[in-house]
């Protein structure tokens, strides 16, 4: 998400691409970014959002995945949108690893992420969904 | 007078804006409502991801004026005669069937649409047309599931589902209507053709109707007026509930 940060002469610029339109965790990640660096001693701070290029699921790193795997979200799967609706992609579950899942709906709690449950563990999972 | 491109661009971006805010709205009466809970959530992320579009396009138009006013300003102190939202969205949800051909018909045309004005000359409606595109795909998905499930369901669901195609449809031929900033903006290459686009949605329509053993409503005379800021009924009492905490507390601030 965070595409540029530029030192000028009105202060430090952040700039971010938005994931998803109506992200509402949007506002909180600005104002964690201005609080965290004038905590350091660094303002003012302006952050800047920048739609284009739009965001994809592709800028995400393998390092961010596994995270978000460990954390219990299944991280996506593909990185080209015409295999998006391809439910018939076994998406392993983030607990046990079983490619046994079900997908339950395409919307979760929130709008990045689908929800699953793993017909072996029993456990339900959302999976972030290609963007 | 012809208008200005500054002036067409603005009134675009308020109708792109105006479309999403009003669905949005519509759908968020599903919180809390909806059959059961997984559509539940379903029907409000469809919301929130048209609320997003909502604030970049009108915080886009806001911009264009040159007033200093904020994407909030323009969603909660405009009345009717000042929205420009296609009639079809400010019908009420009805039935889940009716909500769901809404849906469709909103959808399909939304996927093509934004497809073709992703490659339009200004830089901002092409990304915030990008964005949507991926976005709204998901929307043509969850709409085409549930009409193809229910119309070739049960014999109420199927009955329900033809009732709201034939009830919804004299409001489909408005989607395709273009007025002076439609003209203004096609001359410089920053808004598109609709009539390009009609044939591919009555395509797309037909088929998943097809499959959905409903029958494609002939051609009648088409509901109008949107253009030029004239609603149905719905409109007003749609606004009286969006805006009321800004109207009854106008100084108020999060």
């Amino acid at each position: 998400m965070l595409r540029d940060v530029k030192i000028t002469s009105e202060g430090y610029e952040i700039i971010l691409t938005p994931t998803y339109t109506g992200c509402p965790a949007m506002g909180i990640i600005e104002e964690d970014i201005k609080r965290t660096l004038n905590e350091k001693g660094v303002f003012p701070v302006l952050v800047k959002l920048v739609y284009a290029p739009a965001w994809t699921t592709d800028w995400m790193s393998d390092e961010a995945k596994e995270k978000m795997r460990k954390y219990g979200i299944a991280p996506p799967l593909h990185s080209s949108c015409s295999s998006m609706f391809a439910v018939k992609n076994k998406i392993a579950c983030p607990i046990c690893n079983s490619t046994n899942t079900a997908l339950i709906s395409q919307f979760g709690s929130t709008a990045c992420k689908s929800l699953y449950q793993c017909n072996d563990c029993k456990e339900p999972f959302e999976y972030f969904k290609c963007h | 007078m012809i208008m200005t491109q500054e002036e067409a661009l603005y009134k675009y971006c308020l109708r792109l804006g105006d479309n999403a805010l009003i669905h949005s709205q519509r759908l968020a009466e599903w919180c809390s409502n909806a059959p059961f809970l997984e559509e539940d959530l379903a029907l409000t992320n469809l919301s929130l991801d048209m609320i997003g579009r909502a604030q970049s396009f009108l915080k886009y138009a806001a911009e264009l004026e040159g007033q200093g006013k904020t994407a909030d300003d323009l969603a909660y102190r405009r009345s009717e005669r000042q929205y420009y939202n296609n009639l079809l969205v400010e019908q009420p949800n009805g039935d889940f069937a009716f909500t769901m051909t809404r849906q469709l018909f909103v959808s399909v045309f939304e996927m093509l649409f934004f497809e073709a004005l992703k490659k339009t000359a200004n830089d901002m409606i092409a990304a915030i047309s990008a964005k949507t595109l991926k976005e709204v795909r998901y929307h043509v998905a969850h709409a085409e599931d549930w009409v193809i499930r229910l119309g070739d369901g049960t014999d109420e669901s199927h009955f329900r589902m033809q009732k709201a195609i034939d009830e919804l449809w004299m409001y489909t031929g408005e989607l395709f209507e273009m007025d002076e900033v439609d003209k203004v903006l096609i001359m410089n290459g920053m808004a598109i053709d609709l009539e390009s686009i009609k044939p591919e949605w009555e395509n797309y329509i037909s088929n998943v109707l097809e499959q959905a053993t409903l029958d494609m409503p002939k051609d009648i005379y088409m509901q109008t007026g949107s253009r030029k800021g004239i609603h149905t009924e719905h409109l007003g009492h749609i606004l009286s509930e969006m805006q009321y905490l800004q109207r009854s507390y106008p100084d108020a601030t999060w």
